[in-house]
C-alpha cells in the first residue's frame, strides 16, 4: 500500500490480523489491515457497523479483549517501536499518554462514582507524576480548553450531572490531558444530537490544530468523512477495501462498496433524486465473519460481480497516487469499466 | 435541603410503621380465642383470679374496643408494652436487656458475611471460568441451601469437639472473664461460632452477588475508559470496578436485616445465646403473648433503623442517589 514516506510515519500498521473465537468458529475480525499515520494528520476510517473499525482502534491501544480475541499477526509500529511486542507495563505508559482514545458512548464512558475532576486528574497523576492538587488545577485548565463553562465548579461534579455533549467534552479533556501524539476518536458523536455533533467536531479540529496531533476518526458517516478528514480508509468485513485522499475518494471512488456508501449521503451524491432514492441503502447485509468464503466478501451484495469474484479474494491494487482498492474490477478495468456509470478509472500505476 | 427532607420523610414513615405494628399487636390479642385477659397472662402457671382482674382493669378489657386501643397506644407511648407474668418483669425492660447480645450477633454476622462474601466473589470474578470460580459456585449453592441449625450443629461438632477451638454455648464464661478487657475477649471468643453460623447463608449469597456484580461492572464502558487511560489492571479492578460493584451489595445487606433477625432466633437457640432469639423461643413455648408482641415491636424498630442506616450508607457510596428517590 502506498504509504507517504515510511520513515516519516508516526504510526504504521502492517498486515494486522485479529481473530476471535466464537461459537461458530474462528472469526477473522481484522484481516491484513495496513495503513500509516503521519504527524498532525486526520485519517478517517469508514464502514458499516461490524466491519472492524473499533477493533482496529482497540488493537492500536492494546485493548483487544483476550480471550476471546487474539492478535494473530502483523505489526503496529509507533515511532519505530512495535507495540505488539511491547510489555504490558510499556503499553500502559503509552495508553492515555502518547496515544489516547475517546469512545462512542459518552453517557456510560465515565465512571459514575468519581468526580469529573478526579477522572481527569487520574491520568495526569499517572503519566506526569503531578500531585493530585496540581493535577486538579490542570484539570480545570483542560476543561477550559474544551470550552466547559465554570470549570472550577464542574470538576467537583459527577458524570450524571452533565449532558451527553458535556460528557464527551470531558472525555476529550481526559484523552488530551497528557498531550498525546495520536487521538483515536471512535464514532465520538454518534450518540449526540446534531448541533452538539457539530460543536464536538469543531472542538476536535481546534484542538488538533493547536497541538499538531494526529487523529484517527472512526465513523460510519461519509458526510463526517468529507468534512473532517484528509485521508480515508474504507473497511468492509475486516479488511480495508479502499484507501485514498478524501477528495479523490469522493470524486473518484473505485470500489463498488465505496460508491454505494457515497451514494447514501444526499449532499455528496450528484445522482438525480429518483436514482438516489434507490441507492439510499446498499442492499443486503455483511455476511458473518465466520462464514466468509474464499471470494470477495462484498460479492453477495455487489452489482458488478463476475465469476472470479466468488473464486478468489481481490488484493489491494494501486489505482492512482495514494489511492488503492481491492476489487477484481481494478485488475480488469478495461473490460468492466464501461459498465460503470460515471466511473473514471485509471488503469496505470500498478506496482 | 434534600437531606433534611429525607430525614423527616423517614421519621414519618417509621412512625406510621410503628403505629401499624402496635395496632396489629392489639388486634392479634383480641382475635386470639378465649378470654383476652388469659391470653395476656400467658401460660405462666398459677394465674389467680386477682391477676386476671388486675389485667382486665389495666387494659380496660370491659371498655369498648376503640377505648381499649387508646389505652394500649397511650401506654406504649409511655414505654409500657405490658408485663410478662412468666418472666415476672415489664416486657420492655426484658427485651431491652436482651437486645445487646442479639445486635452484637447480627452485626458480627453482617460484617463477616460482607467481607468474606465480597472478597470471595471478587476473587472469583478475576477468572470467571477458573477453578476457584466454579468451586465457589458449588460451595455457595451448598451454603445457601443448608439450614442454619444444621450448619450450627456441624460447626459445633467440628470446632467445639473435634478441634476444640471455640466454646459451644453462652455469651461468656464467668470463670474465665477477668476484667473489662478479658470479658470482651471472652465474648468475642464465644461469638465466633454463632456469628459464622448465622453468616454462612449470607456469605454464600454475597459471594454470588459480588461475582456477578463485578463481572457486569468489568464489562462496562467506563472500565474500558480506565484501561484506555493507562490505569494499571490492579487499580482498574480494585478502584474503578469494585467501587461500583459493591453498590448492589449494600442495598441487599439492608434488605437482609429482617431475615438476619429471624435467623438469629434459631442460631441463638442452638448456641444458647442470651439474646432476643432465645427470649422469643422461650416465650413462644410458653405462649407468653405479651413478650412475643413486644419482640415483634422491637424487631420492627430495629429493621427500620437498619434500613435508615443502609440508606445513608448507599447515599455515601453512590453520588447519583443524592436528592433523588427520597
Ligand atoms: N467479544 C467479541 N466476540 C466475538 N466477536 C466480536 C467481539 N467483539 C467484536 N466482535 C466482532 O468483531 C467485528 C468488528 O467489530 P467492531 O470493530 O466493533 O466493528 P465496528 O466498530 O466497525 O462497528 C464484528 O463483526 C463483531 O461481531
Ligand atoms: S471483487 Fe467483484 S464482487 Fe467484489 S466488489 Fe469487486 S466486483 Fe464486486
Ligand atoms: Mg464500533
Amino acid at each position: 500500500m502506498p504509504a507517504a514516506d515510511a520513515s516519516s510515519a508516526l504510526l504504521e500498521v502492517r498486515n494486522l490480523q485479529v481473530d476471535f473465537r466464537t461459537r461458530n468458529g474462528i472469526a477473522h475480525v481484522l484481516d491484513g489491515i495496513e495503513f500509516s499515520l503521519s504527524k498532525g494528520e486526520i485519517l478517517g476510517i469508514v464502514g458499516e457497523s461490524g466491519c472492524g473499525k473499533s477493533m482496529t482502534a482497540l488493537a492500536i491501544m492494546g485493548l483487544v479483549p483476550t480471550p476471546p480475541g487474539r492478535i494473530a499477526g502483523g505489526e503496529i509500529v509507533y515511532r519505530g517501536e512495535n507495540l505488539l511486542k511491547a510489555s504490558k507495563e510499556r503499553m500502559r505508559r503509552i495508553r492515555g499518554n502518547r496515544i489516547s482514545m475517546i469512545f462512542q458512548e459518552p453517557m456510560t464512558a465515565l465512571n459514575p462514582v468519581f468526580t469529573v475532576g478526579d477522572q481527569i486528574a487520574e491520568s495526569i497523576v499517572l503519566h506526569q507524576g503531578l500531585s493530585r492538587r496540581a493535577a486538579l488545577d490542570r484539570a480545570v485548565e483542560l476543561l477550559r480548553e474544551v470550552h466547559i463553562p465554570a470549570p472550577e465548579r464542574r470538576i467537583g461534579e459527577f458524570p450524571h450531572q452533565l449532558s451527553g455533549g458535556m460528557r464527551q467534552r470531558i472525555m476529550i479533556a481526559i484523552a488530551l490531558a497528557c498531550e498525546p501524539d495520536i487521538l483515536i476518536a471512535d464514532e465520538p458523536t454518534t450518540a449526540l444530537d446534531v448541533t452538539v455533533q457539530a460543536q464536538v467536531f469543531d472542538l476536535l479540529l481546534e484542538l488538533q490544530q493547536d497541538r499538531d496531533m494526529a487523529i484517527v476518526l472512526i465513523t460510519h458517516d461519509m458526510g463526517v468523512i468529507a468534512e473532517m478528514t484528509g485521508r480515508v480508509l474504507v473497511m468492509y468485513a475486516g479488511r480495508i477495501i479502499e484507501a485514498a485522499a478524501v477528495d479523490d475518494l469522493l470524486e473518484n471512488p473505485q470500489h463498488p462498496y465505496t460508491s454505494g456508501l457515497i451514494a447514501c449521503v444526499p449532499q455528496l451524491s450528484d445522482e438525480p433524486e429518483a436514482e438516489r432514492e434507490a441507492l439510499m441503502e446498499i442492499p443486503g447485509v455483511v455476511p458473518p465473519l465466520t462464514e466468509l468464503g474464499v471470494g470477495c466478501a462484498f460479492e453477495p451484495r455487489c452489482g458488478f460481480r463476475m465469476p472470479v469474484c466468488v473464486q478468489s479474494r481481490p488484493s489491494p491494487v494501486a489505482v492512482g497516487a495514494g489511492h488503492s482498492a481491492a476489487c477484481w474490477l481494478m485488475e480488469d478495468a478495461d473490460r468492466q469499466g464501461a459498465d460503470r456509470q460515471g466511473a473514471d478509472r485509471r488503469d496505470g500505476d500498478r506496482p | 435541603m434534600p437531606i433534611l427532607r429525607l430525614v423527616l420523610e423517614r421519621i414519618a414513615y417509621a412512625f406510621i410503621v410503628i403505629t401499624a405494628v402496635l395496632v396489629l399487636n392489639f388486634i392479634l390479642v383480641r382475635l386470639a380465642p378465649g378470654d383476652p385477659a388469659e391470653v395476656i397472662a400467658g401460660e405462666s402457671g398459677g394465674i389467680t383470679e386477682e391477676i386476671l382482674a388486675a389485667i382486665r382493669r389495666d387494659y380496660g378489657l370491659d371498655l369498648p374496643l376503640h377505648e381499649q386501643l387508646w389505652i394500649y397506644l397511650g401506654n406504649a407511648v409511655q414505654g409500657d408494652l405490658g408485663y410478662s407474668f412468666y418472666f415476672n418483669s415489664p416486657v420492655v425492660e426484658l427485651v431491652v436487656s436482651r437486645m445487646g447480645p442479639t445486635i452484637l450477633l447480627i452485626l458480627a454476622a453482617t460484617v463477616i458475611a460482607l467481607f468474606i462474601g465480597t472478597a470471595l466473589g471478587v476473587l472469583a470474578s478475576r477468572n470467571p471460568e477458573g477453578l476457584f470460580s466454579n468451586f465457589l459456585t458449588v460451595a455457595s449453592l451448598i451454603g445457601y441451601s443448608a439450614p442454619a441449625f444444621w450448619t450450627g450443629l456441624m460447626l459445633i461438632i467440628l470446632f467445639a469437639f473435634v478441634v476444640p477451638l471455640f466454646p459451644v454455648a453462652g455469651l461468656y464464661d464467668v470463670t474465665l472473664s477477668v476484667g473489662y478487657f478479658g470479658r470482651a475477649l471472652d465474648i468475642a471468643h464465644h461469638l465466633v461460632l454463632p456469628a459464622f453460623t448465622l453468616a454462612i447463608i449470607y456469605i454464600a449469597q454475597y459471594s454470588r452477588l459480588a461475582r456477578a456484580s463485578m463481572l457486569e461492572v468489568l464489562g462496562s464502558d467506563y472500565i474500558r475508559t480506565a484501561r484506555a487511560k493507562g490505569v494499571a489492571e490492579r487499580v482498574v479492578f480494585f478502584k474503578h470496578a469494585l467501587r461500583n460493584a459493591i453498590l448492589p451489595i449494600i442495598t441487599i445487606t439492608g434488605l437482609h436485616f429482617g431475615n438476619l433477625l429471624s435467623g438469629a432466633v434459631l442460631v441463638e437457640a442452638v448456641f444458647n445465646w442470651p439474646g432476643l432469639g432465645t427470649l422469643a423461643f422461650d416465650s413462644l413455648l410458653r405462649r407468653d403473648y405479651t413478650t412475643i408482641l413486644a419482640l415483634l415491636f422491637f424487631s420492627a424498630l430495629m429493621v427500620i433503623v437498619a434500613n435508615l442506616a443502609t440508606d445513608f450508607c448507599y447515599r455515601l457510596a453512590d453520588p447519583r442517589i443524592k436528592g433523588k428517590r427520597g
